[in-house]
């Protein structure tokens, strides 16, 4: 059991606001004083006690909208991370406990994706693709794979050498459990701290791409979105734009704190990062 | 120069022109793995089938992919860029002026990150622990977590609104003087800087630091030499393949943080070109922009690892 006085301030702040911003997020039509698309007063209106953060573009509770942007930009964020993971851990550990052609054949592919930028082969495929919540997370999460790919695979050639999967090979034990049963206990440390940068990542990714109005599709909008539709009230002086930005920032801050905490904790027990 | 460097050197380009050509294959693919195509986006669901059968004549795209990819590959090497879908234009001679705008961008920001990035960096290793240090692992958290825009929008926020010292909109023109388009692109080139200069002095510093705790630095200690000629005369000449390496990674990433930092300034650039077009599902634009990105991309990269050959003389000699 982790005792909570010996976790650093640091961490603390970082695992408290990650969980207000988790709560908003799941309790979002509970918690919201306003309905999502709900017209309720004037266009941007200034912070006040019956709107705490105004009024956006279309005259609607601006902190309503973002608990409920909380919802789908974390949504889609968590399901692209684990889109990633699953897909670039289970090549990354097929690649190392195989080897051969496979190997040869899937670096080289992931070689060639990391050679283009993320945003730009995002935006390349997106121009085709339909805009749909399910192309998103698929794009998001195959693109980002690259990166836990190289993780993995580099992880479980270390550990695909060590005695004991020997040992496990030697008895005939199936590919399926030295995967699963060898490496990934011993590989999930450090793929947990890559984790925390990974979904801090996609939340980056998908603001820039709902901000560049390629991401979630009005009525509905995550941060980013937000960000767009409210931006041409900053030469006004009008802040409303700024308030989803600053999410942003603040929970990849939180996020942040936990995963270098988490980090700290496995390198200090394994030594190193994988 | 010896020959062993110049084969390396060219080893190295080689390389880079192979990836340059897998990645136009891998664009073109991207763009092909709709079921439907580009005729009937131009014309919509309504559209009769002879009018279809019509442009899809005219667009080519009755030949299979593999001959369509290699006549637009031809093109690409001949300098046509074919001609944008929305609007009939030629796009090479759309290209020219926002890919020099984009440039000049991405040059003012790195005149300054560039050299402020290695002296803060330099600090940061002079001063351990110090403020300085302490300064540079609050930023690099910071810019980890930051969206571009949000940078961005808090410098219009204040610069251009509240204090009103530079334009908020990035309005450049043919043939404006050289100090008003300094002017007018101050934002969104301080906002490039500080979205990568945390990460390259950061970079600046682990790379010194790797070579400061190494054993011809602690003989240079131990002789009794002060710090400063300790990082002039030992570290830094060790330093310079690593930092520049760093520098054009970093350049690199700059090259696509321009995309949104353009939108945000609504700047004519690149990034303002093929965010637009891809909006308008204007393919041939797309696939050239993105093309010219992935190639500046990898140039950059493969400068950066030519860089460290010749600075480096253990580079030349593999194993």
């Amino acid at each position: 059991m982790i005792n909570i006085t010996r976790i650093p301030l640091a961490a603390l702040i970082g695992i408290v606001m990650t969980s207000l911003f988790l709560l908003a997020a799941i309790f979002a039509p509970w918690i919201a004083p306003y309905g999502n698309a709900q017209i309720v007063g004037d266009v941007w209106q200034p912070m006040s006690s019956q709107f705490w953060f105004g009024t956006d573009n279309l005259g609607r509770d601006l902190l309503s909208r973002m608990i409920y942007g909380a919802r789908i930009t974390i949504f889609i964020a968590v399901l692209a991370t684990a889109l990633s993971f699953t897909l670039g851990a289970t090549l990354g550990f097929c690649a190392a406990v195989l080897g051969g052609w496979f190997d040869t054949l899937m670096s080289r592919l992931v070689d060639l994706l990391m050679a283009i930028p993320t945003l730009i082969m995002a935006l390349v495929v997106l121009s085709v693709l339909p805009s749909t919540l399910v192309t998103l997370i698929m794009v998001m999460g195959i693109l980002d794979s690259t990166r836990v790919y190289r993780l993995s695979r580099a992880i479980a050639v270390d550990i695909e050498v060590m005695d004991f999967v020997e040992a496990a090979k030697l008895r005939g034990e199936g590919m399926l459990w030295i995967i699963f049963r060898e490496i990934l206990p011993n590989a999930l440390s450090p793929l947990i701290s890559e984790l925390g940068l990974r979904f801090i990542y996609a939340i980056l990714f998908l603001s820039a791409l709902s901000f560049l109005g390629l991401g979630v599709q009005p009525p509905d909008a995550d941060w980013g979105g937000m960000v767009k539709e409210n931006k041409d009230g900053i030469v006004f002086g009008i802040a409303a734009a700024l308030i989803p930005a600053a999410a942003i920032a603040i929970l990849g801050i939180s996020v942040n704190l936990v995963a270098d905490w988490i980090l700290n904790r496995t390198t200090s027990l394994k030594g190193g990062r994988g | 120069m010896s020959s062993p460097i110049l084969k390396l050197v060219a080893q190295r380009v080689a390389l880079g022109i192979v990836l340059l050509l897998a990645v136009s294959v891998l664009i073109f693919a991207g763009t092909q793995i709709l079921p439907g195509d580009v005729a009937q986006s131009i014309l919509g669901q309504a559209a009769t089938p002879e009018s279809l059968a019509n442009l899809r004549a005219e667009l080519g795209l009755n030949d299979p992919a593999y001959i369509r990819y290699f006549h637009w590959l031809g093109g690409v090497l001949t300098g046509n860029l074919g001609t944008a879908l929305s609007s009939g234009q030629d796009i090479a001679s759309s290209i020219r002026p926002r890919l020099e705008n984009t440039l000049f961008l991405a040059a003012c920001a790195a005149i300054v990150a560039v050299p402020l990035a290695i002296i803060l960096g330099l600090l940061a290793v002079r001063y351990r622990n110090g403020w300085v240090d302490k300064l540079i692992s609050g930023l690099a958290l910071a810019s980890t977590s930051f969206p571009e825009f949000f940078i961005g929008y808090l410098l219009v926020y204040f610069f251009a609104v509240h204090w009103q010292i530079f334009p908020g909109i990035s309005t450049v023109y043919d043939g404006m003087p050289f100090l008003a388009r300094l002017e007018a692109i101050a934002l969104p080139a301080t906002a490039l800087t500080l979205v990568c200069l945390a990460q390259m002095m950061r970079m600046t510093r682990a790379a010194i630091l790797n070579i400061m705790q190494s054993a011809f630095v602690e003989t240079a200690e131990l002789k009794g030499l002060s710090a400063f000629s300790i990082i002039r005369k030992h570290a830094l000449p060790n330093a310079v393949a690593p930092i520049i390496n760093v520098v054009m990674l970093n350049l690199a990433y700059l090259v696509v943080g321009v995309v949104v930092i353009e939108v945000i300034f609504v700047y004519p650039g690149m990034g303002q070109y093929l965010v637009d077009h891809v909006a308008k599902r204007d393919v041939p634009v797309v696939q050239a922009v993105g093309l010219i990105f992935a190639a500046v991309y990898i140039t950059l990269n493969i400068i950066a690892d030519v860089a460290s050959i010749i600075a480096n003389p253990r580079l030349r000699h593999p194993k």
